[in-house]
């Protein structure tokens, strides 16, 4: 069955085919229940986007939470399976905290999990995902990549304590170079180790800029596994949009290595975030590693143009006419694939494409 | 437009717009003395419009504008998820504790403390570990210790005549506070050449 033009929203058409991409790719579906058990948030609060949860009862005095997120369930329910690789994508309705106006929200939350043996080639595969749902939004997308374990080599090269990674970890989040080169000088940084730190924050561009100068400062390491999952990308249509980008950054505690944001023109804010969560992984208990994303439908808004017409043709016929001879006029009009929506006059408060009179001989007239 | 730059109103913006001008971005319009908000450069396509200097960050972070110049203080207080690509080395001016001259504050006795700016009072004061009343007020936060509303305030110093004037003094500085250009995560990524070259011009490093 084909769906005509026009009755599917931008974000139910993207929905469909992010299915269509994850399935090809080997992913199956995990469907989970509305509700989680409070708890499962309560320790883990730093993960979500948002820390604000919807909390109720059950008939049992249990406190349950609308579910803020899919990850800690998933992760949750899942075991250990040495050397194999549990792949699963999902579409569920969240409930958080988002948006400026700082409220509850439900939002259509799509992305992928990728838990267990995770090697490179599951590292690139997550990416080659996460830049092709980019695309599958917009042609004009950018990911952007960052490695946590090169901000942290940089960070304690630079011989800054706990309390001022943190700091300095905001600032290279912000690309504020000026209050990491001012913070570097409170603290005496060595002049050589302050220079690596203020480059690697105001490094940005593709792989093929950015890894050299990493490995000039320090992170070989951290710049060749970078190589490794970029150039598996190398080859596919979505090279062009990746990034390398420290300003990047997600939660310490819980992620580690590759982490990630997808940006689209046109909406002011991320689109994608995902990355590495090993750290997430220990702290539930489980042996695995693990890689992900999440694509945030509800951004998608943006994009919209003008809002669609109710109907392509608003068909206005005199009051008491033969009921049979309207319905065939729209027949008639929705054969040549139109919307017809049949009045016996104008509304104010809708929108339509045309307005067209039926007359007493059955003819339709176009207004102008 | 390509670019859109929120700039604040006021003496700042004034000065701040003439550097972008200086900087390839010129909008002659953009000084006139008219009433108008919204100003186009259609051959760079280019926008800046004036805003309230608090609301600056607002339009960078939702994207009606790409770049902006916001205070220190204003990041600050509302942390909006923003790049801070250059310090404008403008805008000069102090965040401080202020108080009726010669207050000795009562260390038995929670410190009532009048702002417009409780984020960063409330965090400053935190770090001290001192207990206090945050009494949140939206202008002339000078005469809440005058008048016994509060023991001291928080607020901005730029040249400290208007605390002389009213017999309060400094008692305590807890942070500089300059203009930074901000700009759009998003938009960043899709302008940073142009976003890159304004902020080297801007904080002199070209």
């Amino acid at each position: 069955m084909t769906i005509p033009d026009g009755i599917l929203k931008r974000e139910e058409r993207v929905l469909l085919a992010l299915r269509a991409l994850y399935r090809q790719n080997g992913y199956t579906q995990y469907k989970m229940r509305k509700f989680e058990e409070y708890d499962l948030y309560a320790d883990n609060r730093d993960f979500l986007v948002s820390g604000s949860v919807i909390t109720f009862h059950d008939t049992d005095g249990k406190l349950l939470a609308l579910k803020p997120d899919v990850t800690l369930s998933i992760v949750r329910s899942g075991r250990d399976e040495p050397d194999t690789v549990q792949k699963v994508y999902y579409q569920e309705n969240v409930y958080r905290v988002a948006g400026y106006s700082r409220s509850f929200r439900e939002i259509m939350q799509a992305g992928v999990e990728c838990i267990g043996a995770v090697d490179a080639c599951q590292l690139a595969e997550t990416l080659f995902l996460a830049a092709k749902s980019l695309s599958l939004i917009s042609g004009k997308s950018v990911l952007a990549l960052s490695h946590l374990g090169a901000v942290s080599r940089i960070m304690e090269l630079a011989g800054l304590g706990r309390d001022d990674q943190r700091l300095a970890l905001g600032f290279i989040s912000r690309k504020s170079l000026h209050e990491l080169s001012s913070l570097c000088k409170e603290k005496n940084t060595q002049s050589e180790a302050a220079a690596g730190l203020l480059k690697l924050a105001g490094l940005s561009g593709s792989p093929e800029e950015v890894l050299p100068v990493l490995e000039e400062i320090g992170c070989s390491r951290e710049a060749g596994e970078l190589k490794r999952v970029t150039d598996a990308l190398k080859n596919t249509d979505v090279y062009a949009s990746v990034r390398i980008d420290f300003s990047v950054v997600n939660d310490p505690a819980y992620y580690n290595g590759l982490v990630f944001q997808g940006y689209v023109d046109g909406i002011p804010e991320r689109v994608i975030s995902g990355g590495q969560y090993d750290r997430l992984m220990r702290k539930m208990g489980r042996q695995a590693n693990a890689i992900g994303f999440a694509v945030y439908l509800d951004t998608l808004e943006h994009l919209e143009d003008s809002p669609a017409p109710d109907a392509d043709i608003l068909l206005v016929y005199p009051a008491g006419s033969d009921a049979s001879a309207v319905l065939g006029a729209a027949r008639k009009l929705q054969a040549q694939g139109k919307s017809v929506s049949c009045m016996t006059r104008v509304p104010q408060s809708r929108r339509f494409g045309q307005v067209a009179a039926l007359t007493a001989e059955g003819d339709v007239r176009y207004e102008s | 437009m390509n670019l859109s730059i929120a700039l604040p109103k006021g003496r700042l913006g004034e000065k701040v717009y003439t550097r972008f001008a200086e900087a390839g971005y010129p909008c002659p319009d953009v000084l006139s003395e008219s009433r108008k908000l919204i100003f186009d450069n259609r051959e760079l396509s280019a926008r800046y419009f004036w805003a309230k200097p608090s609301d600056v960050a607002i339009y960078v972070e939702r994207g009606a504008a790409d770049l902006g110049v916001a205070g220190k203080d204003i990041l600050l207080e509302y942390e909006p998820d923003v790049l801070e690509l250059a310090d404008l080395g403008t805008g000069n001016c102090r965040m401080c504790v202020a108080s009726m001259e010669g207050f000795l504050p009562d260390e038995q006795r929670t410190l009532r403390v009048a702002t417009k700016f409780s984020r960063i009072a409330t965090a400053y004061f935190a770090k001290k570990g001192r207990d206090i009343e945050l009494i949140q007020l939206n202008g002339s936060i000078e005469i809440a210790p005058i008048i016994g509303l509060s023991d001291v305030i928080v607020d901005i110093v730029e040249t400290g005549t208007t605390l002389r004037e009213n017999h309060l003094a400094v008692l305590e500085t807890i942070m500089p506070i300059s203009a930074r250009l901000i700009a759009n995560r998003a938009s960043y990524f899709f302008r940073k050449g142009q976003m890159d070259a304004l902020a080297s011009a801007l904080s002199g490093k070209e």
